[in-house]
């Protein structure tokens, strides 16, 4: 991040340098931090109306219900992983949160889950021994499959997007839910079939 | 497309009375439950305010200075032809390392161009189906302690190609 941050801010004004637009550097500079400020303020409103619909569905059990639904699919994406075993929930609890773009939900129970994951790695490891694709430091199926998941994006509404839309003169900021539902769901199974055919790879 | 319309349409109000409903019928203290939640928002919200000036202000700069058009312009010819624009491919790459990030990007694109031109579409739909690779990689694996993530990184990026390629496809039909 910090490279990133750099990187765009340097090459920006050196490059400006070279072609002459130094002063809308300056104007750049003043207009965005503006520019960002009231953005936020605008997105504040639909932000907080979001994250307390959601606290409602969290307690009124919605969300654990629905953790519990994702049974099968659990068993379908992971196989090897013993039924009963706790990263079961956290991967679960994970995946809900991400379906409704609750991130900072979403993010304490994937570590949780990657921890878990780890611990039967290494208890593996003790059992069977260590092999080229078998150690402490390797990643298991199991995550790298839990991981291309997660990051093939699950979120069902993107929210934020929606807000900024809206912020941007947009006549109907909601019209990409469909089409980014459809998007997301190409880019998950795309994920899901990758790990299906590395797993079937392994076992031959 | 009459179909996915609709379902935008009515996705929303659906979701906020189901949500309701059930926690009402579980006789839920709903309304101070919402009150909380909204705090939690609206410190989020602020948290990034931060992060969002100082990222928009670096794209504000690299934008100003003519170098996303140069950068697009270096590969225009290879994007165009597989029917990507190239205008979106800085927003592309920086979404792999950070989101927030590719967030100055997109708000930048929709100054530009409109949150409702082709591209805005596109960038918009391509925002919310992909996920930051290397971000949450990075994090995730450090906690497992985890050094070698075999084909996790492969299968990340066929991820993200596809649902970077359906964005463009879908936006095309909206």
């Amino acid at each position: 991040m910090n490279y990133l941050w750099a990187f765009m801010i340097l090459t920006g004004i050196v490059y400006a340098a070279f072609h002459g637009t130094l002063p809308a550097i300056t104007d750049a500079a003043i207009d965005s931090a503006k520019e960002a400020v009231t953005l936020c303020i605008a997105m504040t409103g639909v932000m907080s109306f979001w994250v307390g619909l959601m606290k409602i569905a969290e307690n009124s059990g919605m969300i654990a219900g629905l953790s519990r639904k994702m049974e099968p699919l659990l068993r379908f994406l992971f196989p090897r992983l013993p039924k009963e075993h706790i990263a079961n929930k956290y991967i679960a609890t994970n995946m809900i949160a991400n379906m409704f773009g609750l991130g900072w939900a979403a993010t304490p129970a994937g570590l949780k889950a990657m921890e878990a994951l780890e611990e039967l790695n290494v208890e593996e490891c003790a059992k069977r021994g260590r092999t080229k694709k078998r150690a402490p430091d390797i990643a298991t199926d199991e995550m790298c499959t839990f991981l291309i998941v997660n990051i093939s994006s699950l979120q069902l509404i993107p929210v934020n997007i929606i807000a900024y839309r809206g912020q941007y003169g947009s006549v109907n900021p909601a019209a990409i839910v469909g089409p980014a539902l459809l998007a997301t769901s190409c880019s998950t199974l795309a994920a899901i079939i990758f790990c299906k055919i590395k797993e079937r790879f392994r076992r031959e | 497309m009459k179909v996915m319309l609709f379902l935008s349409n009515v996705m929303i109000p659906l979701l906020i009375f189901c949500i309701v409903g059930y926690g009402i019928l579980n006789k839920q203290n709903i309304y101070e439950e919402f009150i909380d939640g909204a705090k939690d928002g609206f410190s989020t919200v602020i948290g990034i305010m931060p992060t969002l000036i100082g990222l928009m202000v670096a794209v504000g700069i690299l934008r100003a200075s003519g170098f996303l058009e140069f950068f697009a312009g270096m590969f225009a010819n290879l994007t165009e032809q597989i029917g990507f624009p190239s205008e979106l491919l800085p927003l592309t790459v920086v979404k792999m390392f950070s989101s927030s990030a590719a967030t100055g990007l997109l708000l930048d694109l929709y100054k530009e161009f409109g949150a409702d031109s082709m591209l805005g579409k596109i960038a918009s739909i391509m925002m919310s189906s992909t996920e930051t690779i290397f971000y949450t990689m990075s994090v995730y694996f450090m906690t497992a302690k985890i050094k070698k993530s075999r084909f996790t990184l492969a299968g990340a990026l066929i991820a993200t190609l596809a649902g970077t390629a359906a964005s463009v496809v879908l936006a095309g039909w909206m």
